[in-house]
């Protein structure tokens, strides 16, 4: 063994070749840390859940991917799991090749029961949604794969850790919350170059030897007390943080050759799990005070909270442990937090591929059709048996035709005098007891119905009087309440002082709209043009997803602030009408409601840009602004 | 399989707790709906409830686990037959408690046609689903609000009537499916239809403990069980063994608990002050109460039993109000409060 683990606390970058920035005091090296968290996750992949690996493919990627495999022992299994995996091939199902040949249901298994025991690396972990996230989580909960489907019903183990490769490109696309909860560690590698990268300090043996000492390594009382206290002050709610925390500092423990968990690993614990996961800062200033996430309680508790948690930290393991994750939290936490709450807010899309798998595997079965078995297809095994059924004696007697002939052939007797033969061969052992063949293939169809998303664009500026904003989130969530009945979905996207905001992405969810409305402020410049485009934006998302948008623009319609940011009511009007008239282009079903106390040849030269129906109602309640939703959207 | 972790080891979540623990005494009861946030162990309890659960005694050989002492209407077709004046032969079962993983496909939840015997004898025959392995005991649904729309339906039906009826690939087959749906999920991923929301008898709100105490605790005993988990289980052996014999003392106890005049009209009063839809709440809540009472040895129920249950009970039943900030529990509580002062 070479270095210790917890020598690698905060220490100066590694002067590279050629590396002549300024140095950054007290901030841990990326790459060093980078390649701590491979060896640490190596020693136990199961135990720490896994890691979430943001980078775009490249040769840093590939270097840390290359050196995570080298520290594993040989004969781990590693599976990839590509992006658009079918259940089947995840969970494990039937094997149709082999039930066909078979004659009885024969089962497969899946990915993860492949990778029992070793790691599977997500591919474009970012895009990945819906049911292969639950099915990783609940694989990680329990560590195993319970199957029941396709008539199969199978337990195989499945202690698994993954690796997720994030190649989301900015704050829009990231891992799905649920599954970044169980991953105990989340890697950057973006920022590090090339000749930045380093050696792993340690060795496969260095691992196994760890692995074996890793279940009598202890944890002090006092120790568990500090992890916790440091995940609170970091305002880090989910207690699987903690619990990774004290798991990662038991395997550094284990990797130093200790049978007892030093405070210094403690806090390198803390700064590798921890650190990424702060939602708030100690001792931040109150203004720069972060908006909380939503397990976290509302703004003006934070102040008092965080005072209190100042008073009852008396423990100076703690404060070391705090001290130690603190130098490590990003230092544009305060940035990523308010992007954090935007990235909610983008939809993300995996593109056509994805739409099209979408429409083949959900909603309500509605009959069959017949065809190739193409990916994301799933086949009607009744159906395509009955389809095979009557032509069993046929094929059969065609099969047995076609052997007797091989058979001729083989053993070179040609000739029309033996046919009588045959008919004593005991054939049907070797052969298929059900003939199916491409033409019996029956494809399962779904109907799926088509969604609609109403898209609330709001003037939040000075010149819409506050009262209109009261107004207008009393008619999304009213419009919510009946949509979430019918599941379909209401965004909103507000617009003040310079730029646009999505403040509630498509949602049918009332907890998180009562959250996001209750936060809208109001005043300022009206970024008229913004708005539209912003609104358009999501509305080309939701399409895109084979959702039906509606855009229902709230506003007097008189822009004063131009798309770069700038004022300048002649610039800013005639760029809202180029967005109005994009939205024409794009065939967005659209209303303009006309909010100024007089009805306003803006706004309604804005409608007939838009293509969009005009309703001026100068004095818009909730209760008639719904109505007049419903009616366009034809509810 | 992997070991669960005690039940009696799981710190807070008492409401949770309580909620499974009834459920377990008092099958009517209609279910229960743990919604909250990530990791606070709704699945960890649904779980250790499994492990905890006394066995039950069943007709030996039936394929639906049929009760021996049921009268004959609620037998399956085959122990009808079997049921010829003389005893059934019966062993002794652990409760079933059946997951119902989010992938799973209609013909594995609702039971379908045996395709090995139509694949091999040409024989058609019914294999039975999920709905049939759950009979007499749980159906636990992971994030049951992410769950397909048209499962939702077949497994709203089968609650509702205590029944399944297949009627695809050209059989014809009924079965008794008595069961206690159990479904976990996280608001945020989305909302749970209101129709099924109803089924549930009892919803209870997690939230991850906020004081460091509670969290060492949690992340303590946690850490402790993962290292050993066989150890660990012995050592939480005894507590658990209470656990199972309050319930089973419940369930003994619960025929002969009485529902004095006093409290139905209490129980009526705060359903109609909430404005609940229907009758569903009112009855649950008695039910509930019932189960409650039996719990801790009462021999009647009384207003501290209706306190206790009126948000488990309730606050999933309320009419829904947009503009109305504060939640449904807090509504709850603050009619709980003007109706029986403590």
């Amino acid at each position: 063994m070479m270095a210790s683990a917890s020598d690698r606390s905060p220490q100066p970058p590694r002067p590279g070749p050629g590396s002549g920035g300024p140095p950054q005091p007290a901030r841990p090296d990326p790459w060093e840390d980078a390649a701590l968290i491979a060896a640490l996750f190596a020693v136990d992949p199961a135990g720490l859940g896994g890691v979430c690996l943001r980078a775009l493919p490249g040769p840093v990627r590939d270097q840390w991917l290359a050196d995570t495999r080298e520290l594993l022992p040989p004969e781990t299994p590693r599976r990839k799991i590509p992006l658009h995996v079918s259940d089947g091939r995840l969970l494990g199902g039937l094997d149709l090749t082999a039930t066909l040949r078979a004659g009885r249901p024969v089962a497969e298994h899946g990915l993860f029961a492949e990778a029992h025991g070793g790691v599977l690396e997500l591919a474009m972990a970012e895009r990945v949604r819906g049911s292969p996230v639950s099915y990783l989580c609940s694989a990680l909960d329990t560590g195993e794969v319970v199957l029941e489907r396709d008539g199969i019903a199978l337990r195989s183990p499945a202690r698994v850790g993954v690796i997720a490769l994030d190649e989301g490109s900015n704050e829009d696309e990231q891992v799905a919350d649920a599954l970044l909860d169980r991953l105990a560690f989340l890697i950057d590698l973006s920022p590090i170059a090339v000749r930045e990268m380093g050696d792993v300090p340690y060795s496969v043996a260095d691992v196994t030897a760890a692995r074996g000492r890793l279940s009598e390594v202890s944890i002090s009382a006092d120790q568990v007390n500090a992890i916790c206290e440091t995940a609170l002050a970091l305002g880090i709610p989910s207690l699987r943080t903690s619990l990774h925390t004290m798991r990662a500092a038991r395997v550094a423990a284990a990797l130093d050759g200790d049978l007892v968990v030093t405070d210094a690993q403690v806090s390198l614990a803390a700064r590798l799990v921890m650190a990424p996961r702060a939602t708030m800062l100690p001792y931040a200033p109150p203004e720069s005070e972060p908006e909380p996430p939503p397990p976290e309680p509302p703004p003006p508790d934070q102040e008092g909270e965080s005072e209190t948690n100042q008073e009852q930290r008396q423990d100076p393991l703690a404060d070391q442990v705090l001290d130690a994750t603190k130098a490590a939290i990003p230092t544009d936490l305060l940035d990523r937090l308010r992007l954090g709450q935007l990235r909610r807010a983008k939809v993300r899309s995996t593109g056509k591929s994805g739409q099209v798998q979408q429409a083949n595997m959900r909603g309500r079965p509605a009959g069959v059709r017949r065809g190739d078995l193409r990916p994301g297809d799933r086949l009607n095994l009744i159906e395509t048996l009955r389809a095979a059924a009557p032509w069993q004696r046929v094929r059969r007697a065609e099969r047995e035709r076609g052997q007797t002939q091989t058979q001729m052939t083989a053993t070179g007797t040609p000739g029309g005098a033996t046919r009588a033969r045959p008919r004593t061969l005991p054939v049907p052992n070797l052969a298929p007891r059900v003939e199916v063949r491409k033409d019996d293939f029956r494809i399962q169809r779904y109907k799926h119905r088509s969604e609609t998303t109403a898209i609330f664009i709001v003037d939040a500026s000075g010149s819409s009087a506050l009262h209109r904003l009261g107004e207008a989130k009393g008619a999304v969530e009213l419009l919510l309440a009946d949509c979430y009945v019918r599941r379909d979905r209401v965004a909103l996207v507000a617009f003040r002082g310079k730029t646009a905001e999505l403040l509630l992405p498509p949602t049918r969810s009332l907890v998180r709209t009562k959250r996001c409305l209750a936060d809208l402020p109001g005043g300022g410049g009206t970024p008229l043009a913004s708005g539209i485009e912003a609104g358009l934006a999501l509305a080309d998302a939701v399409k895109r997803r084979g959702g039906t948008p509606l855009l229902v623009l709230l506003t007097d319609g008189r822009g004063n602030v131009a798309r770069n940011g700038q004022g300048g009511r002649a610039q800013a009007g005639e760029e809202a009408l180029t967005c109005a008239r994009l939205v024409r282009a794009a065939g967005v079903a659209a209303m303009v409601v006309d909010t100024s106390p007089h009805p306003h040849p803006q706004a309604k030269a804005l409608a007939e840009a838009m293509d969009a129906t005009y309703m001026p109602l100068p004095h818009a309640d909730a209760g008639r602004l719904n109505a007049a939703v419903k009616a366009k959207a034809g509810l | 399989m992997p070991v669960p972790f005690p039940f009696s080891a799981i710190v807070g979540q008492e409401e949770m707790k309580l909620a499974l623990l009834i459920g377990a005494v008092d099958s009517r009861i209609g279910g229960v709906l743990v919604f909250g946030d990530r990791g606070t162990g709704k699945s960890t309890a649904i779980r250790a409830l499994a492990a905890l659960l006394p066995k039950m005694r069943v007709v030996a050989d039936c394929r639906y686990g049929c009760d021996p002492e049921a009268e004959v209407g609620v037998l399956c077709a085959e122990c009808r037959v079997r049921h010829n004046g003389t005893p059934f032969k019966t062993k002794q079962v652990p409760v079933p408690v059946v997951d119902l993983p989010l992938g799973a496909t209609e013909d594995r939840v609702i039971g379908a046609l045996d395709l090995e015997m139509a694949l091999t004898r040409g024989e058609k025959a019914f294999e039975p689903g999920l709905l049939a392995r759950a009979h007499r005991g749980f159906l636990y649904i992971d994030e049951v609000n992410l769950l397909e729309d048209h499962l939702v339906d077949a497994l709203l039906d089968v609650a509702a009537s205590g029944e399944n009826l297949v009627e695809r690939e050209g059989l014809s087959v009924r079965h008794p499916a008595r069961f206690v749906l159990i479904g976990s999920g996280n608001p945020e991923e989305g909302e749970l239809r209101p129709q099924l929301l109803d089924r549930f008898g009892l919803s209870v709100e997690v939230r991850t403990p906020q004081d460091l105490a509670t969290r060492v605790q949690v992340v303590r005993l946690r850490d402790e069980f993962e290292r050993n988990p066989e150890a660990f289980t012995e050592k939480w052996k005894r507590k658990d063994a209470k656990v199972r014999k309050r319930i089973t003392d419940a369930q003994a106890l619960l025929p002969a608990i009485e529902v004095p005049d006093h409290t139905l009209e209490q129980a009526s009063r705060l359903c109609m002050a909430l404005g609940t839809d229907g009758l569903r709440g009112e009855l649950t809540l008695i039910r509930a109460a019932r189960a409650l009472a039996a719990l801790d040895g009462d021999t009647s129920v009384g207003v501290p039993h209706l306190r206790k249950l009126a948000a488990p009970a309730l606050r999933h039943r309320l009419r829904r109000d947009p503009l109305d900030e504060s939640g449904s529990t807090a509504r709850v509580d603050r009619v709980v409060q003007e109706l029986f002062p403590a």
